[in-house]
C-alpha cells in the first residue's frame, strides 16, 4: 500500500484520503514535500502522476497547493519596479554610440 | 551569430524585468541602474557570441548575475546562508487566516496574502541571503526552469534545488514576520 514511501518509511498521511484508487498515489507528506517541484513542473512523469492521484482525493492538499500557487503569483506580482525613463534613454544612447563607434572602426 | 544591429529591438523589452531583478539584488535604485546599464553594454558587445534561437532572456540574466557577483563581491554580504533558520513546509499557510472560507472559492489564507503590500514582499525577498534571493527571484518571479537557473548561476541543478527550497521557506518566514506585525498572522497556529 502507498502508506509506505519509496524509502520504506511510513507516510504521515493525515487527510484521510483513500489510497485504494491506485497503489501509486502519493501520501500527504510526500505531496506537501514536493508541492513546489509539482508547481515548478520539474517532477518526473511518474512522480507527477502520483501527486496528481493524491490531489484528486485530498481536499486539504489541494488547498495547500492553491495557497502556494497564489503565494507565487503574489510574489511575482509585487516585485515589479518601473524602469526610470532616463535609464532607458541612457542605455539606448550608449548602445547607438557603441554602434557608431563600431561602424566607423569596421566600415 | 547574432547581428548587433538587431540587439536593441530584441533585448530592450527585457529591461523592466532585469531592472526589477537588479533592484532586489542591489537593494538600491542607484546601484540597480548601474548594474542594468553595465549589463546592456556587456550584452551588446558580446552579442556576436549569442546563439540566435536560444533563450535571450536567460542569456541577459546570466550577464546580469555575473556582473552583480563580480561588482559586489567585495562588499559585505549579509545575511549568510548559515544565518537562516529553517522552518517547516507550509509555514506561512499554517499561520495565515483562520482556515474558514470568507467567500466562495477563496480561502481566508489566500485573501490574507493579498493584503501584503509591494514593499513588504520586496523587503522579504531582499532579506534573504544573496544566493537564496537570486534562486527565488529567477524561479518565482521570472519563471526560469531549474536547468536555466543552474546555467545562469553557474551551479549544479542540485544546488539550485536546495537554494530554492531553503530560500522559499526563509521567504515564508520573513513574510510571516511582516504579517505578525500587522495582525494578519495567527500567533499560535492550530
Amino acid at each position: 500500500m502507498s502508506q509506505f514511501n519509496e524509502d520504506g518509511s511510513v507516510g504521515a498521511g493525515d487527510c484521510g484520503a483513500g489510497h485504494d484508487g491506485g497503489a501509486e498515489a502519493a501520501d500527504c507528506e510526500e505531496t506537501v514535500h514536493r508541492l513546489y517541484h509539482y508547481l515548478d513542473g520539474e517532477l518526473t512523469d511518474e512522480r507527477r502522476k502520483a501527486i496528481q492521484a493524491h490531489l484528486d482525493d485530498c481536499g486539504p492538499c489541494v488547498d495547500a497547493l492553491g495557497f502556494e500557487a497564489e503565494l507565487r503569483r503574489v510574489i511575482a506580482d509585487r516585485c515589479k519596479d518601473r524602469v526610470p525613463a532616463q535609464l532607458r534613454e541612457r542605455i539606448a544612447e550608449l548602445i547607438s554610440h557603441e554602434r557608431l563607434a563600431g561602424d566607423s572602426a569596421h566600415p | 551569430m547574432a547581428d548587433q544591429a538587431v540587439f536593441a529591438e530584441l533585448a530592450m523589452e527585457y529591461m523592466p524585468s532585469l531592472y526589477s531583478a537588479a533592484m532586489r539584488m542591489t537593494r538600491n535604485p542607484s546601484d540597480a541602474e548601474d548594474l542594468v546599464q553595465e549589463t546592456y553594454l556587456k550584452a551588446y558587445r558580446a552579442f556576436g557570441s549569442f546563439q540566435e534561437g536560444t533563450n535571450l532572456k536567460a542569456w541577459l540574466y546570466k550577464i546580469l548575475t555575473n556582473t552583480f557577483i563580480n561588482t559586489y563581491r567585495a562588499r559585505k554580504r549579509r545575511p549568510e546562508e548559515s544565518d537562516v533558520e529553517d522552518v517547516e513546509d507550509l509555514y506561512l499557510y499554517h499561520r495565515l487566516g483562520t482556515g474558514a472560507s470568507s467567500s466562495i472559492g477563496r480561502s481566508a489564507e489566500d485573501e490574507a496574502l493579498d493584503r501584503f503590500t509591494d514593499d513588504e514582499v520586496k523587503a522579504a525577498i531582499e532579506s534573504l541571503p544573496e544566493s537564496f534571493r537570486m534562486a527565488v527571484l529567477l524561479a518565482d518571479v521570472e519563471g526560469f526552469s531549474y536547468k536555466e537557473i543552474a546555467e545562469i548561476m553557474d551551479v549544479p541543478i542540485g544546488t539550485v534545488m536546495s537554494r530554492l527550497h531553503r530560500g522559499r521557506r526563509a521567504l515564508q518566514k520573513a513574510l510571516a514576520e511582516y504579517g505578525r506585525e500587522r495582525g494578519l498572522v495567527d500567533v499560535h497556529p492550530g
